[in-house]
């Protein structure tokens, strides 16, 4: 692992994000109006509920770790998107560059655009709607680490995808955090799925998260051992994303996909 | 008008080997027993029509496409076994292959003089940015330059790391005649005094006779001709390179010594 060879990958997403404005807008825009949207939301659920349950950290700060998901996720695949929309990975692929720090550069990016838009929800959610994150206590640290890994690993099989398919299949990637998020219940409790749907939720690590986060704002306090369980099933969708990308690379390599990657196909 | 052909290797040691590559798409044979070297301080000419396998045997040497079956040794370590080690002793320019336009002169030359672990990088580019005249471009996006400057840029970067061994896919096609001569002097001292050894497809006789040593004639994926490309032409009758191509090109198995 030649550390210097995944800071080029880092820099070269720095320097275009820092070049563009089309590129640094997203990272903002995204984030306000979905505070906005949900923080007024929650504020009117607030004056017209009856209860005293307290809607701002239960769906706002839900929201805003999904939000944080989703950055992550698309923190990936927009830096392996760049590769895609430039026609570049003739020239990146035939350089001394690994796959294994390739991905690092990819996920160190993503690290970094990331944490900008989390900061921005964090203090704009705090800010205008009071969110603080100390409702969730020190948990809110593997809360987020387990959707960070997540993000990673469908950040990671979503280039996969890309890489395989062509540069149309980019839309396979896009909807895919709007296809998790019913299964693992950001906005309401698992127990109101249907049987089916919650056999897939135990599989996503997620559903861990938002139903501690539930649970830590009922009743103070939440069962530990499935935030682990919720940690290790995160740990391995990152493992199986990796040998999946490296599997589709060793395709690609072999068939000529790389070599002549516009073409989507070479069967 | 002739350059540097006329310089004989001076070493006979192979920044390439090439062994029996095998590739297939389908039904279609692309390379079928490609086997040849490129010595050190050799330019060597790969010719042939359309389709009939350059670019992917040029894509197995990068590491960008598996052979079915062959090795490829580039400066003696296998580029099977060791990907990163041996394609750090190559590079590349092709008319195919034009770096992001999206970023400038000087940070493309920047990332890839990182990937392939330069030392003294700064230095390195300032040197290039003047051999390739792009100092003036240094801060332009590549993909506002000219074709022609996008192509000193390709150059500028398959140069960043002084590779042992160059390959080069028609690095002239979108030059004007001046720079073209330029290019293929700079090319030519670059393995004459730089000591790497240049693997040049390209489709302009005219050129391919200025700067090459020995020319490797492909058909359906096959080596069929191989030799000085000033005494070649007439050992199989034809007049000039480019006859020799064409004929090459239409009917291989039709050509005789004479």
């Amino acid at each position: 692992m030649n550390f210097r060879r995944t800071y080029a990958i880092v820099l070269r997403h720095f320097y275009l994000i820092r070049g563009s404005i089309a590129r640094v807008m997203p990272l903002f825009i995204w984030v306000v109006v979905d505070i906005i949207l949900w923080g007024f939301l929650t504020r009117y659920l607030n004056s017209v509920s009856a209860s005293s349950l307290n809607f701002v950290p239960m769906l706002l700060g839900a929201v805003l770790l999904w939000d944080f998901f989703m950055r992550v996720m698309q923190g990936v695949t927009m830096a392996f998107f760049e590769d895609v929309w430039a026609r570049n990975f003739l020239n990146i692929f035939a350089t001394p560059l690994t796959i294994a720090e390739y991905l690092s550069g990819l996920v160190i990016s993503s690290i970094a655009t990331s944490m900008i838009g989390l900061v921005f929800m964090l203090v704009l959610a705090m800010l205008v709607f009071g969110l603080s994150f100390a409702a969730y206590g020190l948990l809110i640290i593997p809360f987020m680490l387990v959707l960070f890994m997540f993000g990673i690993a469908m950040g990671i099989f979503g280039c996969a995808i890309v890489l395989r398919f062509g540069p149309a299949s980019e839309w396979f990637i896009w909807p895919i955090p709007a296809l998790v998020s019913p299964f693992v219940g950001v906005l309401y409790p698992l127990a109101v799925l249907p049987g089916w749907m919650r056999y897939i939720s135990y599989l996503l690590p997620p559903s861990y998260v938002f139903e501690g986060m539930r649970s830590i704002l009922a009743t103070g306090n939440m069962d530990v051992t499935t935030l682990w369980w919720g940690l290790s099933l995160a740990v391995l969708y990152v493992v199986l994303a990796c040998c999946f990308f490296t599997g589709i690379y060793h395709y690609a390599v072999r068939t000529g996909l790389i070599a002549r990657y516009s073409s989507e196909s070479v069967s | 008008m002739n350059q540097t052909a006329e310089l004989k290797p001076a070493s006979a040691i192979s920044v390439l080997a090439a062994r029996g590559l095998q590739k297939r798409y389908g039904a279609v044979v692309a390379a079928d027993d490609v086997s040849f070297n490129v010595g050190r301080q050799e330019i060597v000419g790969l010719l042939g029509p359309n389709g009939a396998g350059k670019t992917t045997i040029i894509s197995m040497l990068l590491g960008v496409l598996t052979p079915d079956a062959g090795t490829i040794t580039i400066d003696g370590i296998d580029l099977a076994a060791q990907r990163s080690q041996a394609l750090q002793h190559a590079n590349f320019a092709a008319v195919y292959a034009p770096l992001p336009g999206n970023l400038t002169v000087i940070q493309n030359l920047r990332i890839f003089g990182m990937l392939y672990g330069i030392k003294n990088l700064s230095a390195r580019i300032d040197d290039l940015l003047i051999q390739y005249d792009l100092t003036k471009f240094c801060k332009s996006k590549c993909g506002v330059l000219s074709s022609g400057e996008q192509t000193r840029v390709s150059l500028a970067k398959a140069m960043l790391n002084k590779p042992d061994l160059l390959l080069l896919d028609e690095p002239t096609a979108s030059l004007d005649p001046a720079v073209a001569r330029d290019i293929r002097r700079q090319m030519s001292d670059f393995a004459t005094y730089g000591g790497g050894g240049v693997l040049w497809a390209s489709h302009n006789m005219t050129e391919v006779v200025d700067v090459c040593h020995r020319v490797l004639f492909l058909s359906h994926g096959k080596i069929v001709l191989e030799g000085n490309p000033k005494t070649l032409p007439e050992e199989y009758g034809k007049r000039n390179l480019e006859e020799l191509f064409i004929a090459v090109a239409r009917e291989p198995l039709a050509l005789e010594l004479v």
